[in-house]
């Protein structure tokens, strides 16, 4: 039987979210080790952006269910749409990102379809269609490998670990309709979006932290300054979220928010093991600390021994001119 | 307003961990054992949603015998009854067996009109039993909520998504996880302690729930585990902030091309 691996497309404001388009290129590799088929299930209103996209990152064939009633999000209704494209397609995976959204329906897409879901995967390997997958658990202090015992192999994928595929413009991709019951006992009624700009730390390349290192909440700006500069989101140790200089939404830890940027930058932070728990599977980690001896070193490729008062705007200045010569 | 929160004891996350022999799992023996982060929240957010609307607040956990002392220390904090559910059939679950094993305890014990769980326990972090656990009980549900308000059976709850916060509507009955940020879990004081031992404490196994090995067969496996490889040693860079600044933008695109 071929392998039929589907995916879930994510929509926000008729949008289709990077992480989703991740797991798209995903399916496609593993479809391709094993002559599969890549199915994406779409729910609720998308643009044709989001559609196109889809196809020329790889998925075969797009479901798109679109009642009324799915115009918001709800774990029971969408649920039921991405287990009704598990059976009709005779699916053998479904990878879904590991993002709110994604965390939330994973759960009763397994007990819809009794398939074993496995969290947060961070790559896979595949012989004969059937996958094994690695994942941090522990917070980050260790790497498991997980296989199913069903048939049907769902997992969660962490985002910003899964590259993207080469989009190709005139992949044959095919579009079915599809309907099902809407019906829900909780859905999203309204959505409240952030304060404009803010980039999203769990999905950024780059991500600028303080740490309680800046003695005072009006100097996390020298963070903000640098964040700028680089395009970079920006996060915290939960020492100066519990202190009220920025909100929770910027914690990163094992309490906070788990990150995999490309470029991680730590000004003032000592990195506790909860810190770390946040961070460490980052592929570069930059350390700004006054003290040598702080275990934030035992992680960072890249460190500087300083005060960050110092260090933090002439790096700003430097990374400013570093861009605009590359502009 | 009957509140059950479940509860998963899991190790002290500041613990160090090894290897077991069969390399699949951590050693268990010699861990300090505690009430996984957030749901401790849930018990909190249970103790203040029988302070408004009163009920009962019931705990629940699924393990061997660790999970007590967990248990007395919820009841310290202010539940009013737990229920270790524990049998050497359950040793091996996984998420979808325990989410079985806690669906059947709840139905046994006459329903919630709420059942509070963490978003997932700290350690094997899954976060997938009380989205299980909804289904298996037919529950509307609402993950990683920041905040909570009940008002007869209607439920508003807010939870922080990429780029916002989504508000939701749920109705009770209703399975609801918990975030960090919904409340400041309160410490057992020692008339909590000494109150905790006079409360009951239930325990439940297979035969009481009715449940055969068959329902509880893991979906999923694990193969292996290991720490992570060792980072390579940190470049340390010399010189004046300014010098420092310029080097670390070069290597930074030179030599880890990261900008
Ligand atoms: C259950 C639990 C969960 C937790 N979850 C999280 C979590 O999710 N995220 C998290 O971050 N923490 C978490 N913590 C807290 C964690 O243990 C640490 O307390 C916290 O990370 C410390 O924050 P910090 O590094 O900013 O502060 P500190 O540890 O106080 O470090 C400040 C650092 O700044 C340096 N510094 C001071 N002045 C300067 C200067 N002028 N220039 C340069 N460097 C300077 C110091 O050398 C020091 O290393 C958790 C703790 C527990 C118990
Ligand atoms: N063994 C258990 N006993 C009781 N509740 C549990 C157990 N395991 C998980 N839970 C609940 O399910 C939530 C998510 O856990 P998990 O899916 O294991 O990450 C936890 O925060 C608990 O509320």
């Amino acid at each position: 039987m071929a392998n039929i691996i589907l995916t879930f497309a994510e929509i926000r404001a008729g949008a289709l979210r990077r992480p989703s388009l991740e797991a798209v290129s995903e399916a496609r590799r593993l479809a391709d080790g094993a002559s599969g088929r890549v199915v994406s299930v779409l729910v609720g209103d998308a643009n044709e952006t989001a559609v196109k996209t889809l196809g020329s990152h790889g998925a075969d064939k797009v479901i798109r269910f679109g009642a009324a009633d799915l115009a918001s999000y709800s774990s029971e209704s969408y649920a039921r749409a991405v287990a009704k494209a598990v059976a009709s397609e005779a699916a053998s995976a479904v990878l879904i990102a590991y993002t709110a959204m994604g965390k939330d329906l994973a759960p009763r897409v397994a007990f819809l379809t009794g398939g074993g879901l496995v969290s947060d995967c961070s790559s896979f390997e595949q012989t004969d269609g059937r996958l094994v997958a690695k994942r941090a658990q522990y917070s980050g202090k260790m790497i498991s490998t997980f296989a199913w015992t069903t048939r049907l192999q769902i997992a969660t994928l962490r985002p910003n670990v899964f590259a993207l595929g080469a989009p190709l413009a005139d992949r044959a991709c095919e579009v079915v309709p599809a309907e099902i019951d809407g019906a829900a006992r909780a859905r999203v009624r309204e959505f409240r979006a952030k304060e404009g700009g803010k980039k999203e730390l769990a999905e950024a390349q780059v991500i600028v932290s303080g740490g309680r290192g800046l003695k005072a909440a009006e100097h996390y700006k020298l963070v903000e300054d640098l964040g700028n500069a680089l395009g970079a989101a920006l996060g915290a140790s939960r020492a100066i979220v519990d202190d009220g200089w920025v909100s929770h939404s910027f914690q990163v830890g094992q309490t906070g928010k788990t990150v995999s940027p490309t470029l991680y930058i730590a000004c003032g932070i000592s990195g506790a093991i909860q810190h770390l728990a946040g961070m460490s599977s980052s592929r570069v980690i930059v350390a700004i600390n006054k003290d040598p001896e702080a275990p934030i070193f035992k992680i960072a490729n890249y460190g500087i021994v300083g005060d960050l008062f110092e260090i933090l705007p002439a790096l700003t200045a430097e990374a400013t001119r570093h861009l605009a010569s590359r502009r | 307003m009957k509140i059950i929160v479940c509860v998963k004891v899991v190790p002290d996350t500041a613990s160090r961990l090894k290897v077991a022999a069969d390399g699949k799992q951590i050693v268990e023996t010699d861990l300090t054992w505690i009430i996984s982060p957030y749901d401790e929240i849930a018990i909190e957010e249970g103790l203040k949603l029988r302070e408004k609307h009163a009920g009962e607040v019931i705990l629940l956990s699924v393990g061997p015998e660790r999970v007590v002392a967990g248990l007395r220390n919820g009841l310290a904090m202010g539940a009013d009854a737990a229920h270790q559910i524990w049998d050497p059939a359950f040793e091996s679950l996984d998420a979808a067996g325990r989410a079985t094993v806690l669906a059947a305890a709840i139905r046994h014990l006459g329903g919630a009109d709420l059942v509070l769980c963490g978003h997932q326990g700290a350690g094997e972090d899954d976060a997938q039993t009380a989205g299980l656990l909804a289904g298996a009980l037919d529950l509307p549900s609402v993950s990683m909520a920041i905040k909570l308000d009940v008002e007869g059976t209607a439920v508003v709850v807010e939870r922080e998504v990429e780029g916002g916060i989504e508000v939701w509507d749920a109705t009770l009955p209703a399975v609801i996880t918990t975030q960090k940020g919904l409340n400041t879990p309160r410490y057992a004081g020692l008339k909590g302690i000494m109150a905790a031992k006079k409360k009951p404490m239930g325990v439940m196994d297979a035969a009481a729930l009715g449940l055969s090995a068959d329902a509880l067969r893991a979906r999923t496996e694990r193969r292996s585990m290991a720490p992570p490889a060792d980072r390579p040693p940190v470049q340390l860079i010399q010189g004046d902030p300014k010098a420092q600044a310029k080097e670390l933008i070069r290597l930074l695109h030179e030599e880890a091309k990261v900008i």
